[in-house]
Order: C-alpha cells, then sequence, then structure tokens
C-alpha cells in the first residue's frame, strides 16, 4: 500500500492555559517512566501525554488521523520509542512542530511517523485545535482548510521520506 | 577547509562526503542496549530477523543492566530476562546488575575508546564525549537495526565551540562549571549540534569532571560534546581498549557555526532548580528560604565515580546526616564501589548515618534507591529534575558538595557556607 504523501486531518494544538505553545515537552511528559515496561504498542496510547499538565486526557480528547502543533524541542530528554509509539497507537498521523529532541526525531523518522519541523511556527498560531488542515510531507506547505490560510514548513528529508515510505527504518533496510 | 572533531570521526568512519546537513552511513563500534528499551531491542531483532543471523558483529554488540538493579518490579525483571536469555543464546557480552551504569562500564572495560562511535538505549550515551569519543543514544529500533547492520543513518551536526574562561576554584567543581554552560546555553543552546569544548578549565578536568561536563550536553540539547583527550583520558583508556585507537582534534581551520564564551572567573557554586535542569541560580540565593531537605542523593552517571564519592567521603568524616535527612550514595559502577571499599570510605558513610547502595543509575531512574514522594525535596548529583522523574517530589540538580554540605546542615546550603 502506497503511502500518501498529502495528508489531512484535525489539528491538536499543545498550548498551555495561557494560549502560549509548550517548549520542552519531554519524554517523561509524553510517555512517563512508570510505564517503561510495556512494549505492547496496542497498550501504549492510553499513557500518552499522562503526565503533562493539561493534557492528561490526551488519549480521550484526539481522534484518529490528528495531526499534532507543537512547540520547540519537543520529545527532549531519554530515548523511549514508547514516546513515539504511544501516538502511533492512537492513530496521530502527523507531528510538527518548531523543533525536536535530537534522539526523539530520529526515533519517529525510523518508525515511519511523519514529523515536519515548521520553525516559524508562532506564524501558524491562529490554527487551533479542531481546524481541517492538510499536510504535504514533500513541501512542507501546510493548508488551514477551516480558515483558508497557507503557511509553509520544511519538507521531509530524502532518507526520512524513503524510511516512511518503506514503512519503517527495517522495512527500508530490506531494500538497501 | 579543515575539519571538527565530530567530522574527523564520521570520516573515519564512513564512505560518504561527511559535512554538516549531509546524511551519511556511519559504522558503528559498539551496539549497546540496557535494561531500559534492551527487551524492545531483542523483540525487534527476533520480529524483523527471525531466521537470519541478527548481529553484524557480535564483539561489538553489549548488553549492559543498570536502570533498576536488581529489578524491583515486574517489568523490569521481565524485560531483563528477555535480554538475558537473548544474550546467553547468541553469545552476546551481558553485564548483569553487579556491574553499574552501562555507559561507565563501556568507558572501564575498553569498549569505547577515543575516536570510536558507540550507540547505545542510554540518552545520556553521549557521555563518550569526555573521553573524545562518538556516543549517541538512540531509541530501541534504532539500535536493533544498528546491531543487525553494524552502521546506521545519521545527519552530520554543524559544531559550536563553548569556551570556558576562568579558572575552577574549590568549592566548585566540574558540575558547577557544567550548571554554568547549561545557564549560558539553556536547555536548547546546543540543539542539533555538536559541542567542543575549550579552555585551560577544560584542559585541566579530570577524566571525572569530564566525564560530568559531557554526561550533560543532553540537557544543552546537544548531539554530543567533545572534551579534547589529554594524556591522562589517553593513558586511562590505553590500559582497557580492545583495539588500537587514535584520538582526534579539531584542525585550526575548522569551522564553527557558533562559538560562545562561558566566564566562570566569579564562579559560585550552582543549582538547578525544579523542574528543569536548565533553571539554574546560585545555592546561596536559595538559602534565605530555608529549605528543608528531605533526600540527599550521590551519583548518576554525571557523578558517581570515584572522586565523586571522595568529595562526599571527605566532608563526612566524623560527621554525621542531618536528623531529618537521609543521603543515598551510589557508585556509578563496581569499580568505584570496590575503590570504596578497599580505602575505609564505606565505614565513614556508615558513621555518617548514610544509604549506600550497589551501583547503577539509582536516583535518576526511580532505582534502588527508590523516588520521592510529593513535596520531597531531594537534593541530587543527577541530570535531570523534570517533574514526575524521580517520583512526585522536588529534585535540585547541583555538585556532591553542595548535596553533602545541604545534606549535613539538613537544609539547602552552598559548600562556603557550612
Amino acid at each position: 500500500m502506497k503511502k500518501p504523501i498529502i495528508l489531512k486531518g484535525k489539528a491538536i494544538v499543545l498550548r498551555n492555559d495561557t494560549n502560549e505553545p509548550i517548549d520542552d515537552i519531554d519524554t517523561d511528559m509524553i510517555f512517563h517512566n512508570k510505564y517503561l515496561h510495556i512494549t505492547d504498542i496496542n497498550e501504549m496510547g492510553q499513557y500518552a501525554f499522562d503526565n503533562l499538565d493539561g493534557w492528561k486526557d490526551f488519549a480521550k480528547k484526539t481522534e484518529k488521523g490528528a495531526i499534532l502543533i507543537l512547540g520547540a524541542n519537543f520529545g527532549s530528554g531519554s530515548s523511549r520509542q514508547q514516546a513515539v509509539d504511544c501516538f502511533t497507537a492512537l492513530g496521530v498521523q502527523a507531528l510538527i512542530a518548531k523543533s525536536y529532541g535530537a534522539i526523539y526525531k530520529r526515533n519517529a523518522i525510523n518508525a515511519g511517523m511523519p514529523l515536519l519541523l515548521a520553525a516559524i511556527i508562532d506564524n501558524i498560531s491562529d490554527i487551533v485545535t479542531g481546524d481541517e488542515i492538510e499536510v504535504n510531507l514533500e513541501t512542507g506547505l501546510i493548508k488551514n482548510i477551516t480558515k483558508k490560510k497557507d503557511y509553509q514548513a520544511m519538507g521531509m528529508s530524502k532518507v526520512q521520506m524513503d524510511i516512511y515510505l518503506a514503512g519503517n527504518l527495517f522495512d527500508y533496510a530490506k531494500g538497501m | 577547509m579543515g575539519q571538527t572533531v565530530i567530522e574527523k570521526i564520521f570520516s573515519a568512519h564512513s564512505k560518504d562526503e561527511v559535512k554538516p546537513g549531509n546524511i551519511i552511513w556511519l559504522d558503528l563500534d559498539v551496539r549497546s542496549a540496557r535494561d531500559f528499551a534492551g527487551a524492545s531491542v531483542v523483540m525487534n531483532l527476533e520480529k524483523y530477523y527471525q531466521n537470519e543471523e541478527n548481529c553484524e558483529d557480535k564483539d561489538k554488540t553489549v548488553f549492559t543492566f543498570d536502570c533498576v538493579v536488581p529489578a524491583n518490579n515486574l517489568g523490569y525483571a521481565e524485560n531483563q530476562q528477555t535480554i538475558r536469555v537473548f544474550a546467553r543464546e547468541e553469545g552476546i557480552r551481558l553485564f548483569d546488575s553487579e556491574w553499574g551504569i552501562g555507559s561507565h562500564i563501556l568507558i572501564e572495560e575498553g569498549y569505547s575508546i577515543p575516536g570510536s562511535t558507540v550507540v547505545g538505549t542510554d540518552s545520556h550515551l553521549n557521555i563518550m564525549g569526555c573521553i573524545g569519543a562518538f556516543g549517541q543514544g538512540m531509541g530501541d529500533q534504532d539500535i536493533a537495526f544498528g546491531m543487525k547492520a553494524g552502521k546506521t543513518w545519521f545527519e552530520v551536526p554543524p559544531t559550536m565551540k563553548v569556551t570556558i574562561e576562568g579558572d575552577l576554584k574549590a568549592p566548585c567543581s566540574a558540575k558547577d562549571l557544567t550548571l554554568a554552560v547549561i545557564r549560558k546555553l539553556t536547555s536548547k543552546g546546543a540543539l542539533g549540534k555538536a559541542i567542543e569544548f575549550e579552555g585551560k578549565a577544560i584542559d585541566n578536568l579530570s577524566l571525572a569532571g569530564r566525564i560530568t561536563l559531557s554526561s550533560m550536553v543532553t540537557e544543552m540539547g546537544g548531539i554530543v560534546g567533545f572534551v579534547p583527550p589529554n594524556d591522562e583520558v589517553i593513558s586511562y583508556c590505553k590500559k582497557r581498549a580492545r583495539s588500537d585507537f587514535t584520538p582526534y582534534y579539531a584542525e585550526e581551520d575548522a569551522k564553527y557555526i557558533e562559538e560562545v564564551i562561558v566566564d566562570i572567573s566569579d564562579l559560585k557554586p550552582l543549582i538547578a532548580k525544579p523542574f528543569k535542569p536548565d533553571n539554574v541560580v546560585e545555592v546561596e540565593s536559595l538559602e534565605k528560604d530555608n529549605i528543608h531537605v528531605e533526600s540527599a542523593f550521590i551519583g548518576s552517571c554525571t557523578n558517581g565515580r570515584y572522586e565523586d564519592m571522595k568529595i562526599a567521603v571527605d566532608m563526612l568524616k566524623g560527621k554525621q546526616v542531618a536528623e531529618n535527612t537521609v543521603m543515598k550514595i551510589v557508585p556509578a559502577t563496581r569499580t568505584v564501589l570496590g575503590d570504596m571499599i578497599k580505602n575505609g570510605d564505606i565505614q565513614i558513610l556508615f558513621n555518617a548515618r548514610t544509604v549506600v547502595s550497589n551501583p547503577g543509575c539509582a536516583g535518576c531512574a526511580s532505582g534502588q534507591i527508590g523516588m520521592t514522594g510529593k513535596g520531597e525535596v531531594q537534593v541530587s548529583t543527577g541530570n535531570r529534575n523534570f517533574k514526575g522523574k524521580q517520583g512526585s517530589g522536588l529534585t535540585y540538580l547541583c555538585s556532591p558538595e553542595t548535596v553533602t554540605a545541604s545534606a549535613i546542615a539538613g537544609k539547602i546550603i552552598s559548600p562556603e557556607n557550612l
């Protein structure tokens, strides 16, 4: 099955109670270390963000196909793959952030989770949770269908795209 | 144009053109996994490489148990057992629960050597910068692939130079220098970059001090932070190395994306308040608040060397920890613990009414010394104080000197004012 280059879904924007994007969301806030022993991906979704103030009920709030809009240094901290897999388990389609923790970025790329960099994310601050958006993974163009507005993020790199299209790092390596 | 340290190491480990921004295939000298994520590595290997050889080179593959040792919950026990059985059946070296923190074991046992490339499931594996090696923490799929293929893709990061000006003067130690750098760079200052540290204070750092500094490059957002190996480091590694090595140094005309100067001439003991490692203030500024310390922890990959233990031992000689404070001391490795036993340090720590445990990560991984409860104040020599990381308490990060002074005083206090 060919993976889509253009994704469409509901935006979920991670902001705090003063409507600021939340920076430095670390892997313990995404997937707390008390659940580290969990290895079955189907078990992981329920714990996504359950250590992040204001977002503990994320698993209930999100929907299949959601696209997350995130702040700077998202996924800093530990190397846990679960912090990516918990989103896959919930059917999250893509992540868009100002910047990522280095290990987190690799983990997402290797798992075939589309992840985009939008360095000037402040400019897309008028996207609100619930907006219908469309993301072109190749060009990085983000369309807010609800608000009829476009934003530019960085498209995915070649290796990133190859791994995404293959499924994950292991499937990609089979074709090497 | 000259190359930076990471560019030289990568050039020696890749056929591809090494320049910042390029994605290259990188040969890996050491591929490791620990009790955290190690079981998932095994599951990935078994799932994706069922009927084929799953390790490119078993002699370059290592498992370590360091997070929760011995396992005190069923999840960890089962994960460790998965790894144990796999390692035994495949003939892969496992350093089981008695050994200590994997990254330190890799250095002590001569797997990590200057100029080498080392990956593992420990997000502080970039600690290898302390001996001039490339280290990188990765997720379980990444590591499984690395074990199978012996190489991985990597985007060559740009390098920034951090120059330390001034001398490091007691009672400040490597941790205060490290916190000074984090205060300057913040958690995002080195995001996506390699760091090269420079300056007389850096040259004068012992291996233990280099470990402290390199271990917290993760908290600066950096890929890895290199300290140029000096004679002490080279001779330490030579005694242990499993193969020959070449230390790499930056070339004169190497290109840096950014140069930052951190002046430590007037450095005072520093402390990172909850819940961010870059929430750094002078310890003295907290004294007026009379913050009662319930828990004091010395150890972790950041401050778990013998030198760190010795600071506590010397300060505690003939003294006791404050009545309502528990002090927990955890050597990084068996070798460190062995030296403490041999030198009579354990007796002093016992007399001082501290808890001394077997080696491992302990405080940072909610391991053998437990967690903090709601409202519990912990001073720690660890590297992270994120909310909920070590229980529900409040963790402050500081030097072994400040932890010990605070444990003796029963409140957060600078070692100068004990």
